[in-house]
């Protein structure tokens, strides 16, 4: 597992990273979100041993990256912001290069070089120059260079960013179908990709953490959060107002958008009750008005998350 | 076990400088440009032919000169670009010690300016043919030059950690070779001389280059010399490392 023990980086007077901490164990993926210059880059930055810390450390799989950090960094497999790769080099060379170092070596390094190129979807390409590759491309030879050794535990600093929508859902595949015998950290900016691939979700703003829970439980803190949203054929709107208010267990009821087509409202139950839709429902169709759609929100981590870093 | 893993690690890292040095058309012209300038200096500015002596002084005495401009070219790629690209934190979160990556890329320049030194042999062949010249002072001449340029890409690696600017990189490095050529020069240490106290003048010269490479043009390979050079390239490194470092922090 991954321990991060009160981890801070002050640049000069500006502290970056405010004493972050928390555990991701293998079988787990953590994404980390936050707005940009939160802090998640330096943080995965002191993990790897790349920027020293300024107060705290990291253990990774039980080395501390301040007292052993060549036998952490062994088990770890990064992929940097921006992707940096050679450019000079030929895909095939790169990937050599990055598997001798690990320490691979002979019809083994080529072996390991080969399946890593034919999982990353490289084959195509592997004997053509970086520079001559699109970002695309890039991103993936870095990603590459990142799971050769098929490490224990993967720290990726937006994997998916400059891909296209294609090449993100195979990544996430990717990742997901890694997870079980890794402990992942991914920090992102996408939304819909915590939704997607994380089991748990950490976000950072000004350096430090203002929410550690999973992508459910965080969208739930979102105030429409079991609200239902009903919409209407056009109907009075002060009826329909009074047969939900009517539905025992609701609190309060809220006119969205009124056309000459629709109604849409936005009924919000005292707690998150599953009967209440069915409640609503039941009312609203004893009463005859016209449900065109009836959904109950589950709130939307955009939301919580503009909440919560701007709060 | 563990040197076993260092020499691992150092070998990659050579291996790949060393294809980025031959991989690019910059290095067959940095070997061209350093083959006429010696030959030029060699036998139009020096008279070689004319001065009629079968040994390879002429040739010998302007290595420094060459070296000066021509080494920090070299080096102010080696770890300007890696900064440049980001390919820094690429390398420097394998599990490899910083130690391993700057002595892997030394190793790496070195070897290039030592084979553009060996192609300068045609000298000695001319030599050997058209007289009858001292050998040990051509060898330790040889091991001398090449000692020295080591000491000069030290500096220019210290100096390629410092900016993602090759140019800058290139600029510090020459100053400091400068200062260091000149530490030694003759008619520097006569002026210095005339109104320093006896043992500053020693300090000085004997920081420099020149002095240090003198008694090896005359075949004379002393410890003391060697041990000069190795520790000015010691020192570079080690403030390449302390400089990475900071980068970091």
């Amino acid at each position: 597992m991954i321990e991060v023990k009160h981890l801070s980086k002050s640049f000069g007077p500006h502290k970056a990273v405010d004493r972050i901490a928390f555990t991701v164990q293998k079988g787990e993926i953590l994404g980390f979100l936050g707005p940009n210059g939160a802090g998640k880059s330096t943080t995965m930055r002191m993990i790897t041993g790349f920027v020293p810390p300024s107060g705290g450390t990291a253990v990774i799989g039980g080395h501390d990256i301040l007292r052993e950090p060549v036998a952490a960094q062994k088990k770890i497999g990064y992929l940097p912001e921006n992707a940096p790769v050679y450019p000079d080099m030929t895909v095939f060379a790169y990937l050599d290069f990055c598997a001798q170092i690990r320490g691979f070596s002979g019809s083994d390094r080529n072996r390991q070089v080969m399946e890593t190129i034919e999982r990353c979807f490289l084959s195509g390409v592997e004997h053509q120059t970086v520079s001559t590759l699109s970002k695309g491309f890039k991103q993936r030879v870095c990603f590459a260079q990142s799971i050769l050794h098929d490490p224990e535990y993967l720290i990726l600093d937006e994997p998916t960013d400059g891909l296209d929508p294609n090449q993100k859902h195979e990544v996430r595949l990717m990742i997901r179908k890694m997870s079980p015998e890794k402990a992942i950290i991914l920090s992102t900016h996408i939304l819909d990709e915590v939704e997607a691939v994380c089991s748990r979700a950490i976000i950072i703003s000004k350096g430090a953490i203002v929410a550690d829970d999973t992508p459910e439980n965080l969208k739930a803190r979102s105030p429409v959060h079991g609200a239902i949203s009903v919409t209407l054929a056009a109907t009075d709107a002060d009826a329909f107002i009074a047969c939900a208010r009517s539905v025992p267990g609701i609190r309060e009821v809220a006119v969205i958008e009124r056309t000459s087509a629709a109604l849409k409202a936005r009924i919000f139950p005292e707690t998150a009750d599953p009967l209440a839709a069915e409640h609503l429902m039941t009312a609203l169709s004893e009463k005859r008005f016209e449900v065109k759609s009836l959904f109950v929100e589950q709130g939307r981590l955009d939301e919580v998350f503009r909440a919560v870093t701007t709060s | 076990m563990k040197s076993e893993a260092i020499l691992t690690h150092v070998s990659a890292i050579f291996k790949r400088e060393i294809k980025a040095y031959f991989g690019s058309p910059v290095a067959y012209v940095f070997i061209a440009v350093f083959l006429l300038l010696i030959g030029f200096f060699t036998f139009n500015i020096s008279n070689f032919f004319e001065m009629g002596q079968a040994d390879l002084r002429a040739f010998f005495e302007w290595h420094p000169w060459l070296y000066l401009f021509l080494v920090p070219a070299a080096a102010m790629r080696l770890w300007a670009e890696e900064l440049r690209m980001g390919t820094i934190e690429l390398v420097l979160t394998f599990p490899i010690t910083p130690g391993e990556v700057i002595i892997g890329k030394f190793l790496a320049a070195w070897v290039f300016i030592g084979i553009a030194l060996a192609l300068t042999f045609p000298m000695v062949i001319t030599v050997m043919y058209l007289g009858d010249p001292d050998p040990g002072p051509i060898v330790t001449g040889y091991i001398g030059s090449f000692l020295m340029a080591g000491a000069f890409l030290g500096v220019g690696s210290m100096t390629s950690a410092i900016t993602r600017s090759q140019v800058i990189s290139f600029i510090l490095a020459v100053v400091i070779c400068l200062f260091f050529i000149l530490a030694g020069f003759t008619p520097i240490t006569e002026m210095l001389a005339d109104w320093a106290p006896r043992w500053l003048t020693t300090v000085v010269s004997s920081l420099g280059f020149l002095s240090h490479f003198v008694s090896m043009q005359r075949g004379v390979l002393d410890l003391r010399d060697i041990l000069y050079f190795c520790s000015v390239i010691c020192f570079t490194l080690f403030a390449n490392g302390i400089i990475l470092q900071y980068k970091r922090a």
